[in-house]
């Protein structure tokens, strides 16, 4: 595989990029579609599609301990996606990478095996305020459960996060600092380099909620020295119902098992159990396999562009993007960070996002209406909802084009 | 463009920009609250009942046009019928926006209403388009749960 770090170079050829994606010619209420829910979830390019129909057609059968061909087969092709994952994050070990069925699972999963065994009644877990509700709920109810406290960063007009307000959040009793690496609805993408250094000069591990980060820029554990870190797969071009945690291996170790069931065993029985080594321990059941390997191959795609270059050319259609939008008077935008990638979050005056949905909808555009999941984020800006147009690597600046000369036509229609 | 068009007819757009009975009822004696947790439209129907005959009917809130402009024409519809009568046409409505896209409003029945007709062309807005409706029947029912679309 092509590492992240040796990327390709070259022209950036969008044109090739969406010809990869077979959705991406098909036509909406008899337009072509301009798809800008990527926040929501990503389009799959033929790799990934061909890699699980080629699992289930001529490599399926259960995973680890099958001493016969099939088995052997698909237990290498599970253990090397993990090794995929490891290089594409960079983690020192695939001992630290664990699959999941998705972000939300993989937070869960820290705050069952992690938050039940170290956080106890009076510690403190900071998150900050543009979280997506996966990032709040999961600690929520480990505090409901334990009596430890939820202490919440604060957050600018612009979408940034207050760094000194967020300095000021710790006390002896801060146990963790659970935050988005990109917001998924301001598009802010926060300075977790510094938010980790001063977590860790407090000598508290951070987890990384980069389910909106992978997909646009690269990632490495190791240089941001987070302690944990979730995202999903089909937010990076891979299948639904699979995702991973990253966790480092010191901390791994010392937690409890997530779930119990096969795998995650070493031996049972009706005395004793004891438990099987990273990562399997925590891994019960039989996993994902064809999501897995689908992600391997969505992974792999990625590395074949390049993250350093989808990141360039991602920051490019977002300025454009933004531009666009801003000419339209009649519209704000919600989240105008220092730093943003993905998404674009607006509100027109006189008009509701589900209107403005419905109507780009009949001109092919899909875009998202709604609180996206971040309901505090809505409460900080006073509004009940936004309209959000959010990107990947094979948008263009034309999609920005035709999703403007829509709002325009509902803003003159709805006057 | 055409469905867009059945959708957002210019009454409704008229009622979106300006809707009727707008703003809290002081004085009233059932009220209810629905809200859609798709996309975090609420809406507040306050109703002055005697003798089975509702006297006032005023509504807030904050959703989309559809279901402003609903909330709107319904208190204009109810207004000075009776409770039985409210229901009945509830029931019309409802039996409207389920109906199959070809089959045609019966504007004798429903009215006004008629102009929703549109949403059936759109799924995920016919809950925007009942849900005033819901609210003011709990209200009428004396429910004490919020209304739900969901």
């Amino acid at each position: 595989m092509v590492h992240p770090k040796a990327p390709p170079s070259g022209r950036y050829d969008v044109d090739k990029i969406r010809a990869d994606f077979p959705i991406l010619s098909m036509e909406v209420h008899g337009k072509p579609l301009v798809f800008l829910d990527n926040a929501a979830s990503t389009q799959k390019p033929r790799a990934v599609i061909d890699a699980v129909e080629r699992y289930y057609r001529a490599e399926n059968a259960n995973i680890h301990r099958g001493v016969y061909y099939l088995s052997e087969v698909a237990t290498k092709k599970y253990e090397d996606a993990r090794q995929t994952v490891q290089q594409f994050l960079n983690a020192a070990s695939t001992r630290e990478i664990i699959f999941t069925s998705g972000t939300t699972d993989s937070i869960n999963l820290v705050a069952a095996a992690y938050g039940r065994k170290f956080i106890k009644e009076g510690d403190e877990i900071i998150i900050s305020t543009m979280e997506h509700h996966s990032n709040i709920v999961p600690w929520q109810m480990l505090c409901q459960e334990t009596g430890a406290k939820l202490k919440v960063v604060p957050i600018d007009d612009n979408g940034d996060i207050i760094f000194e307000a967020y300095e000021a959040l710790f006390s002896p009793r801060t146990r963790l600092v659970a935050m988005v690496y990109i917001s998924n609805s301001l598009g802010t993408v926060n300075p977790v380099k510094a938010v980790i250094d001063t977590a860790h000069q407090h000598g508290v591990p951070v987890l990384l909620d980069a389910a909106q980060a992978v997909a646009h820029q690269p990632v490495d554990v190791q240089a941001l020295d987070c302690d944990f870190l979730a995202f999903s797969g089909h937010k990076i071009f891979g299948p639904t119902g699979v995702g991973v945690l990253y966790g480092r291996e010191k901390i791994l170790e010392t937690m409890n098992p997530y779930r119990g069931g096969g795998d995650m065993i070493r031996s049972v029985t009706f005395e004793k159990t004891t438990y099987n080594e990273l990562p399997h321990r925590f891994e019960a059941g039989t996993p994902n396999m064809a999501g897995v390997i689908g992600l391997a191959e969505a992974l792999k795609y990625v590395n074949s562009i390049g993250l350093g270059r989808i990141s360039a050319y991602e920051e490019e259609v977002l300025a454009y993007g933004t531009e666009a939008l801003r000419s339209i008077k009649e519209l704000r935008l919600i989240g105008t960070a220092k730093r943003k990638a993905g998404a674009i979050s607006f509100v027109i005056d006189g008009l509701h996002p589900h209107d403005i949905g419905t109507w780009v909808d009949r001109a092919g555009v899909a875009i998202r209406a709604g609180h996206h999941c971040t309901q505090p984020v809505m409460d900080r800006y006073h509004i009940p909802s936004t309209s959000r147009a959010s990107i990947a690597l094979y948008n263009k600046k034309e999609d920005f084009d035709v999703l403007v000369e829509s709002l325009k036509n509902i803003i003159e229609v709805f006057r | 463009m055409d469905e867009l068009k059945e959708l957002y007819q210019q009454i409704i757009l008229d009622h979106n920009k300006d809707p009727k009975n707008y703003g809290k009822l002081e004085k009233h004696n059932h009220d209810s609250e629905g809200f859609n947790p798709l996309c975090g439209d609420r809406v507040h129907v306050y109703l002055m009942v005697e003798d089975g005959l509702i006297k006032e009917i005023r509504f807030e809130g904050s959703g989309c046009a559809i279901s402003k402009a609903s909330a709107s024409v319904m208190t204009t519809l109810l207004k000075g019928k009776t409770v039985d009568e409210a229901k009945a046409l509830f029931a019309q409505f409802q039996k409207m926006i389920t109906a199959d896209v070809h089959t045609p409003p019966d504007v004798e029945k429903v009215g006004k209403m008629a102009v929703f007709a549109g949403v059936r062309e759109f799924p995920s807005r016919i809950k925007c388009a009942g849900l005033a409706w819901h609210t003011v029947i709990a209200a009428i029912e004396d429910r004490d749960e919020a209304v739900t679309t969901e």
